[in-house]
């Protein structure tokens, strides 16, 4: 039965890491703004869909060569 | 809070007319044409021309509709020169480290998805900026820039330029404090519902298992464990109910959190005393669980509606700084702070009077309509003494300071006492009513069992009382006053009225009279109409008159100008405007004068003339090549809706109007007040002795008020209602904001407050019939921890259930459904 100590004492651990990172996100002021970063989210990397643009352009070309 | 909102402006789609490819208004008369695209203004275009050349057009894409704002073209070089002051940077920046400032500027004019990815986007536009946060619900932007590069008053001229521009107001430095509280509520919160899980696993042994299943070992480590998680919860999550009920008790009232801490305490204090002495699990799961509901519930009620400020006094409605007249003839932008007797200063058109002056140049033409109620612009002629708070309507004018604007009339009057007293304290919430007897009636009933039980033995009949007053603990009622109030005030939102906090509905349900201000209340400040009295004009006649009113910036030729706004525009030749006088312009040969009678040249004994009275300021005449053909007469006119809205009140309330306008109007509002309910030219004073005078004879009174004039009426009221166009404008402090769209809905609004508080009694019935079947078991010694871990827990969430679900159905029949868009 002495494994059932071990695992306690581990599943509490866990909570408190769990605990331990909430009272950090409540710190850090991840409570604060529950709205903007939804619509973040769906704003595309300019620079990076510049790169991807060309990328592409570039594979076009090359696909157009080898025709 | 507002439902997350990402609203669009409509285009004009039925029209003919090009629409702005950057702001979505339609291009009237000069189409200005840039990479074949339209634009209504210089202003749009250059905004186009700034983010198009930094390849930023994803802008448009982000949204439907053009998302822009038109930039407005004041000359900013002026304007936010006071922004170069050390001291002004200081007291702006939340944040420096080196050449790195940081600073929240709030931007009322952020609306969309555009918004928010341009603002973010702010280091591509301009150099200088490390980065920038949107802070959408709070329309706030946090940038941090390097000083070395960018000054604070470059950076507002970027955000201006681009249309957003910030509202840098001092009162909006002095936040940090509500944010704290927020925080350490959450992670109370955090703290109890980690305990309360982990006691709930460890304590499922002692439910389930019957003696001698569970090993001596285990069921002590178990117990003890549960012991160490709860001392957290007790001291840390609980500690806002220890503090209120002290705090309570100090002042020799016994609050709804007295009876509260009695159960929490009565509970750990018993727990503690069954595991120390080995002799049973105590009751940790039910104590944890409990101040975890509480606390939710807490949240539930303290969500504010942060972009909004109930809050402001007359420091936040005068303007930062002042354009300051040099003794050279040059302008400078400084602190109104740095105002002295004998700065020259200038006031441009729409700009408020920032300190008691002397006029000296110009004709001033002072709009008092905030401060005073009185709707009609005050003509000023050099040499009168101007007191702060006016706006100047009209051409620019020149003014010597004669008072600092720490001494004004204006902010001397707010700083008496009466304006700025507490009115707290002065309603008791239901709950707080009743939880005086509600002790009392646990402590009776606890002693009454001691005294029953004590023959059997001392031991348990303290059980006995300790279980009484654990289970009497009026979690459930505790948490039907939020839950109620909580849902209400998110859906009262969503009709346009905004309460500073949950408790004002309480408030809002026993209102008996209603006082109404009425320019900008029952009178929008801005639908008035001009009438036109005298012969039918023609179109070409009309089309003149609005040619030559376009000129002008006087509020009469505005009006004039937007009734006439379907005519077509002449090329004018030359408009001159005499102030005080009127308006001559000379089109296509033809003569045209608008203005006072002596000015156009109409006799008193003119037809027009004889037909009513009316004042001088709220008429203009026209005539076109010398023949007078009548006069434009604009009359205030009551928001549409009104008056059915005021017929239904006066049914239940007691109405009265106090304005401090002059009585030209009692006419109109007669038929709907009555004749003794009126009050006219009303001073400050006079409307908040009256407000006062009427609590002080036990009738709670709502205040339905909007400008500076109104504050302290709104302060002294049972509950002060800003009524305002724009929710994010100026308003004086009040317990409400109203969207002057909903007024309308006053009736609803008020039986919708007096249900929901029918609704907490309801629960209140609810929660004293869980209590009464927990004090059977409890009176009767058989409260086991699973007894107790399953009825508190049910009694809690009920009550939650019961007091959202039938909050959220009263307000579907009593105010209907929400307009789209909100």
């Amino acid at each position: 039965m002495n494994v059932i100590f071990v695992l306690v004492v581990a599943s509490l651990l866990v909570a408190l890491g769990f605990l331990a990172a909430f009272l950090w996100a409540v710190k850090s002021g991840q409570f604060e703004d529950g709205y903007t970063p939804s619509v973040r989210m769906l704003f595309e990397d300019r620079k990076k869909s510049k790169q991807q643009n060309t990328i592409d352009n570039q594979q076009e070309r090359e696909h157009d060569d080898a025709k | 809070m507002p439902e997350p909102t990402v609203t669009q402006k409509t285009p004009h789609l039925e029209s003919e007319a090009p629409v702005c490819f950057h702001c979505g208004e339609e291009c009237s008369d000069h189409d200005i044409l840039l990479d074949g695209k339209h634009f209504c203004c210089m202003g749009c275009k250059t905004v186009y021309d700034l983010l198009s050349s930094k390849e930023m057009c994803t802008y448009y894409d982000l949204s439907e509709n053009s998302p822009g704002i038109s930039p407005r073209s004041d000359d900013g070089s002026v304007k936010y020169g006071y922004l170069d002051d050390p001291d002004i940077i200081r007291q702006i920046t939340d944040f420096k480290d080196g050449a790195t400032l940081r600073a929240t500027f709030s931007i009322p004019s952020m609306h969309c998805a555009s918004c928010i990815w341009l603002l973010e986007n702010l280091h591509d536009l301009q150099p200088g900026v490390r980065a920038s946060r949107v802070d959408f619900l709070k329309k706030q932007l946090t940038v941090t820039w390097d000083e070395e590069q960018l000054s604070l008053r470059m950076l507002v001229e970027v955000l201006a330029t681009i249309g957003y521009e910030p509202q840098i107001r001092l009162e909006d430095i002095q936040r940090g404090t509500e944010k704290k509280t927020q925080k350490s509520l959450i992670m109370r919160v955090g703290v109890a519902g980690f305990a309360f899980g982990n006691i709930m696993l460890l304590s499922f042994p002692e439910y389930l298992a019957t003696n001698g299943d569970v090993e001596a070992f285990l069921r002590t480590l178990f117990r003890w464990l549960n012991l160490i998680l709860a001392i957290p919860v007790v001291f840390y999550s609980a500690q806002p109910y220890w503090s209120s009920a002290f705090k309570g008790l100090r002042a020799k009232t016994v609050n709804l959190d007295v009876p509260i801490t009695l159960g929490v305490s009565a509970l750990f204090g018993w727990s503690l005393y069954e595991v120390l002495s080995g002799i049973g699990p105590g009751y940790f799961d039910s104590l944890a669980g409990l101040i975890f509901l509480l606390l939710v519930g807490r949240v539930f009620q303290e969500k504010t509606y942060a972009a909004f400020s109930f809050e402001r006094d007359y420091s936040s409605y005068f303007p930062l700084s002042a354009t300051l007249l040099e003794g050279t003839g040059r302008e400078k932008s400084v602190p109104v702070t740095q105002l002295k007797p004998g700065s020259r200063i200038v006031v441009r058109n729409q700009e408020l009077i920032p300190a008691d002056s002397v006029l000296i140049n110009g004709t001033g033409s002072i709009d008092y309509g905030f401060v005073t109620g009185e709707s009609d612009p005050m003509l000023k002629a050099s040499g009168d003494l101007i007191y702060a708070g006016g706006r100047q309507v009209g051409p620019a004018i020149e003014l010597e300071v004669v008072e600092e604007v720490s001494r004004s009339h204006l902010v001397r009057l707010w700083n008496q006492d009466a304006f700025t007293q507490d009115r707290e304290g002065r309603y008791t919430a239901l709950a707080n009513r009743i939880s005086k007897y509600f002790t009392a009636a646990i402590l009776l009933l606890a002693t009454g069992a001691f005294a029953l039980w004590a023959p059997h033995g001392i031991g348990t009949a303290v059980k006995v009382f300790t279980a009484v007053l654990i289970v009497a603990c009026p979690c459930a009622l505790a948490l039907a006053t939020p839950f109620t109030l909580g849902t209400a005030m998110r859906l009262l939102g969503r009709f346009g009225f905004y309460l500073k906090n949950a408790e004002v509905v309480e408030r809002l349900a026993a209102i008996g009279t209603i006082a109404f201000d009425k320019t900008g209340t029952l009178t929008a400040a801005g639908s008035s109409q001009a009438e036109w009295e005298g012969e039918a004009l023609s179109e070409r006649e009309r089309s003149l008159v609005r040619s030559v009113v376009r000129h002008s910036t006087h509020p009469l030729s505005v009006k004039i100008h937007t009734q006439l706004a379907e005519e077509p525009l002449m090329d004018t030749g030359q408009v001159e405007e005499v102030p005080g006088h009127g308006l001559l312009g000379e089109i296509e040969e033809h003569v045209v004068r608008i203005g006072s009678a002596p000015w156009v040249g109409a006799d008193a004994d003119h037809p027009v003339a004889l037909q009513s009275d009316g004042t001088s300021q709220s008429v203009a005449w026209v005539s076109i090549d010398g023949e007078v053909l009548g006069r434009f007469r604009v009359s205030n006119l009551i928001r549409p809706g009104l008056e059915e809205v005021i017929h239904d009140l006066r049914e239940e309330h007691d109405l009265v109007l106090i304005s401090g306008d002059t009585d030209r109007d009692r006419t109109t509002l007669e038929p709907l007040f009555g004749r003794e309910a009126l009050h006219f030219q009303q001073s400050p004073h006079d409307k908040l002795a009256f407000i006062e005078q009427r609590q002080a004879n036990d009738d709670h009174v709502l205040m339905v008020g909007d400008g500076l004039n109104d504050a302290g009426a709104l302060r002294a009221a049972s509950v002060g209602i800003a009524v305002t166009e724009d929710v994010t404008s100026f308003s004086p402090a009040c317990d409400a904001l109203l969207d002057a769209e909903s007024l309308r809905r006053m009736r609803k609004i008020l039986t919708f407050s007096q249900r929901a508080v029918r609704v907490i009694a309801a629960c209140f019935a609810l929660s004293f019939a869980y209590n009464l079947v927990g004090l059977t078991f409890a009176a009767a010694g058989k409260l086991s921890p699973l007894v107790s871990a399953i009825l508190m827990p049910l009694s809690s969430i009920t009550i939650v259930i019961v007091a959202t679900g039938l909050t959220t159905l009263v307000a579907r029949t009593t105010l209907g459904k929400p307009e789209a868009g909100r």
